[in-house]
């Protein structure tokens, strides 16, 4: 018994080397996970530097321009005016009580549409662009790539990226204004017409303070963002596509990651971009801040 | 290698190794494709052969070695020049890799489009003589590619590679999943390519029908992991009528299809490789 029980033991690693193992499993997985993730960071940087190029060097063909503008903007319209128009309607909704204890419900134009212009429009814009549009190049890529449908340009002379990223790109980036534009109008729109409406805001007034306290820099403030978040979608979804694992699940995961990533990337942006850009406003106007 | 054998060779494969990531594809091959050849490459399947097709269109970018075409490695070429050379050949793929958002006609003419300034009336005759080449009426046209069957999608293919008159053909696979008429019918396009136009061809595949028929030369590939460390991977390179000749016995196993101790291998192969994981794991 003695015997076996000490066979076992010479067999069996003790616990500090047991626990020595676990550590180095677990650096040896750190580490993998740093590399890989400065390989992914290596790889959309060279994705955007050849995409960039591609764009300065030769125009994209019209054929594909125009069905990539039709898809990213016209299509795309109608679901940001309506959640713009929604969001300017629960903007109403959810500030109308503080307000009015306070008496300053007429201010509440000002609140809506400054919080609109500003933020909600160019994000929630961007994020309808990344659900519908992001999600459907990555999967429509990938699903080209698992066909081999991307070799077969490679093959006929034709660049994939010049031939399928560059119409996608310009058509994330000069229809992502515009779509901003139409959720800040829709969503100012419906904010105005639920305080007037069902609120009972006086409408002169409302209209007079929003005025008074929307300016032009602020509408630039979201415009400017969303070109940086248009530009994001279009590079992180066609890399996604770009780089589909093969079958039906890998496209399935390219078409949920360019969502995902597109989102947090819109996100940090927002942040960086909002700091950057009231510490402009704060140096081209410095008695601004004093006036709200 | 004689000197005319250099001077006369189009495709010349030196050295070339292909990894990804941990799994070597393809180790030290040599290959030598004289101008007008039609090489059948074979082997079972993982051994190689689609890769080797695309490392040779400068799809896959080998790891180690380099492949010359006319003298010239892809992968030396700018990316301007890129496309002049690449549209020289002309690639059918193993599903036929059609556009599936565009109509026929729209993927035959593709690479008119891309590479030549020909107006609209020109173009669509054109792509209506090579369908008809391939057998397809002209009531195809207009039709997607999702409406077609296998052997009219694999026809569109042959007749998109076909349309700049490349001097090169790559075949992977042309006749896998057709039924035997069909598979024929392949078989006779690829002759007929040939005798229309002189050109070089690859065809990748493991039908022995179509190698007997088609080639003029054979090169059998053998699995990497199959293989000791060290042994070449070719295992035969020679005219057609001589493959069964050989001494090799896996070249005369590949060409009857005869499974001989595989299963029993497979699962073996299987079992250690659960042991090293249960050791790994453990």
């Amino acid at each position: 018994m003695s015997d076996n029980a000490s066979t076992l033991e010479s067999h069996t690693p003790g616990l500090p080397t047991r626990l020595a193992e676990m550590a180095a499993d677990r650096i040896t997985g750190l580490g993998e996970l740093s590399m890989n993730v400065v390989v992914e960071f290596g790889n959309i940087g060279l994705f955007s530097y050849r995409t960039m190029r591609w764009l300065v060097t030769r125009f994209a063909r019209r054929e594909t321009i125009v069905p990539a503008f039709y898809q990213i903007g016209v299509l795309s319209l109608p679901v940001v005016a309506l959640t713009g128009t929604f969001i300017g309607m629960v903007l109403a909704v959810q500030s109308y009580a503080q307000f009015h204890m306070l008496g300053l419900e007429t201010r509440l134009g000002a609140v809506i549409n400054m919080s609109l212009v500003r933020e909600l429009g160019p994000v929630l814009a961007a994020t309808m662009l990344a659900g519908r549009v992001g999600s459907s190049i990555a999967a429509e890529l990938g699903t080209m790539r698992v066909t081999e449908q991307i070799d077969a340009l490679s093959s006929m002379g034709a660049d994939p990226i010049h031939y399928l990223v560059v119409p996608r790109f310009l058509g994330c980036l000069i229809m992502i204004p515009t779509l901003t534009l139409m959720a800040d109008f829709m969503g100012v729109v419906g904010g105005a017409f639920y305080s007037i409406y069902f609120l009972g805001i006086d409408a002169h007034h409302y209209m007079e303070n929003s005025q008074q306290y929307v300016g032009m820099f602020d509408l630039f403030n979201g415009v400017f963002k969303s070109l940086f978040f248009g530009a994001a979608i279009a590079l992180i979804s066609c890399h996604r596509g770009f780089h589909c694992d093969p079958g039906a699940e890998g496209v399935g995961r390219a078409a949920t990651s360019a969502f995902v990533y597109s989102f947090v990337v819109i996100l940090i942006l927002d942040l960086l971009l909002g700091i950057s850009l009231e510490g402009l406003y704060a140096s081209l106007w410095p008695e601004g801040r004093q006036m709200l | 290698m004689t000197a005319t054998d250099s001077e006369n060779s189009l495709i010349q494969v030196e050295g070339l190794g292909v990894t990804f990531g941990r799994q070597s594809v393809l180790r030290d091959l040599n290959l030598t494709i004289p101008r007008g050849q039609t090489l059948a490459i074979i082997g079972e399947s993982g051994c190689g052969k689609t890769v080797l097709l695309k490392a040779i269109i400068g799809l896959i970018h080998p790891t180690r070695g380099r492949i010359l075409f006319d003298g010239r490695d892809f992968f030396d070429l700018s990316e301007r020049e890129l496309p002049g050379q690449r549209i020289r050949f002309g690639f059918l793929f193993q599903q036929a890799a059609l556009f599936d958002s565009m109509t026929v006609a729209q993927n035959v003419a593709f690479p008119l489009r891309q590479h030549t300034r020909h107006d609209a009336g020109h173009i669509r005759r054109t792509v209506v003589e090579r369908l008809a080449e391939v057998g397809l009426p002209e009531n195809v046209v207009d039709k997607k590619p999702a409406e077609l069957s296998g052997g009219m999608r694999k026809r569109v293919g042959l007749a998109r590679a076909l349309v700049l008159e490349p001097e090169v053909i790559l075949y992977d696979e042309p006749t896998t999943g057709l039924d035997p008429i069909m598979s024929d019918v392949i078989n006779q396009l690829i002759l007929k390519t040939r005798q229309r136009h002189p050109v070089t061809s690859i065809v990748v595949t493991h039908d022995m029908r179509t190698t007997r028929k088609v080639a003029d030369r054979v090169v059998m590939l053998y699995p990497l992991a199959r293989l000791k460390p060290g042994a070449p991977q070719i295992l035969f390179d020679g005219p057609p009528n001589q493959i069964e000749s050989g001494t090799d016995s896996r070249v005369g196993q590949f060409v009857r299809g005869e499974a001989g101790e595989r299963l029993m291998e497979m699962r073996e192969t299987t079992a250690e490789e659960n042991t090293a994981q249960e050791g790994t794991d453990g």
